[in-house]
């Protein structure tokens, strides 16, 4: 059981890592990435390291993330509409 | 299929790389310096039961006090950088998700309390409360019940630097021990708590002021 959980958050690391990397829209992107943090944080959580997977939820998917979104909506607004 | 071949040389590469790495792994020899049974040892001496927190604020004290103090200088660096612009009105979000902010943040405190209070003893610490603290400050900003800040007044340049000030008075009242930052067993769990408590205060203003100070009038 445990060893399929891993196995599907091994997949899912690896596609929501290549989505990121691959996807043409910059907000889908985005919002990717912060799955992919979440998803990254989870796996630490599994290699029973959760202090990491704490600050990586808090720090890589919460606020850079909306960092990047700030930075998506200041791009757009500056080009007019998309 | 010029394109095709590409890819594939590309994949090719790809994968050898991960081979290698994966080999470089394997061939890994045994760690020459076990640090875990010490860290153990002398967990009874550190204050706090959690031996992450004991590495970062006991053993390690020295990268915590300078991870706060280039967190500080990038602050700084981005005031010095962004200068005198208006900052931008907020814009009203939706009424529904004004409410749900305004129901979240105190629970987000709640949690940030709990987190620091729980890093003595299980997963937690300064860091992650500030974190979640920031959090708290830029929902309310995304939402528009929090302007964004323009030039930092004295309370906050204060609360900003007290943490990183709190940890510098605690270092070199300790100098007399011998070591930096080496805490008597006795007094240790107090001087981590306070040290993490104003740290906490710290980075979250810190960590909001990253996104904060950057929200200003469009073209500027």
């Amino acid at each position: 059981m445990t060893l399929a959980f891993d196995f599907l958050l091994a997949l899912s690391l690896l596609w929501s890592a290549g989505r990121t990397l691959t996807t043409p829209r910059l907000d889908r992107a985005i919002v990717l990435f912060m799955v992919f943090g979440l998803l990254m944080s989870l796996a630490w959580a599994r290699l029973a390291a959760p202090d990491i997977g704490l600050a990586v939820a808090a720090i890589g998917a919460g606020l850079t993330g909306a960092l990047l979104l700030d930075a998506y909506g200041v791009l757009r607004r500056k080009r007019g509409a998309p | 299929m010029k394109r095709i071949g590409l890819v594939a040389l590309v994949f090719t590469l790809a994968v050898a790389f991960v081979a290698v790495m994966a080999g470089a792994m394997l061939e890994l020899g045994p760690v020459a310096i076990d640090l875990r049974t010490p860290v153990a040892q002398q967990l009874v001496n550190s204050g706090v039961t959690h031996p992450v927190t004991a590495v970062l604020l006991n053993y390690r004290g020295y990268d915590t006090l300078l991870e706060i103090a280039v967190l500080l200088l990038a602050l700084l660096a981005i005031l010095a950088v962004v200068g005198d612009a208006p900052a931008a009105p907020p814009r009203a979000a939706h009424p529904v998700l004004q409410t749900l902010a305004r129901l979240a943040v105190p629970l987000m405190v709640v949690v940030a309390v709990y987190l620091l209070w729980a890093g003595a003893f299980r997963p937690g610490g300064a860091f992650q409360a500030a974190a979640v603290l920031a959090a708290a400050a830029v929902l309310l900003h995304l939402v528009g019940l929090l302007p964004g800040w323009r030039r930092p007044p004295l309370r906050l340049r204060v609360g900003m630097a007290a943490g990183f000030a709190l940890f510098l008075v605690v270092a070199a009242g300790l100098l007399t021990q011998g070591a930096l930052l080496q805490y008597p067993p006795a007094w240790a769990g107090v001087l981590i708590l306070l040290i993490e408590s104003g740290l906490t205060v710290s980075l979250a203003l810190i960590l909001a002021g990253l996104f904060l100070f950057l929200a200003r009038e469009e073209g500027t």
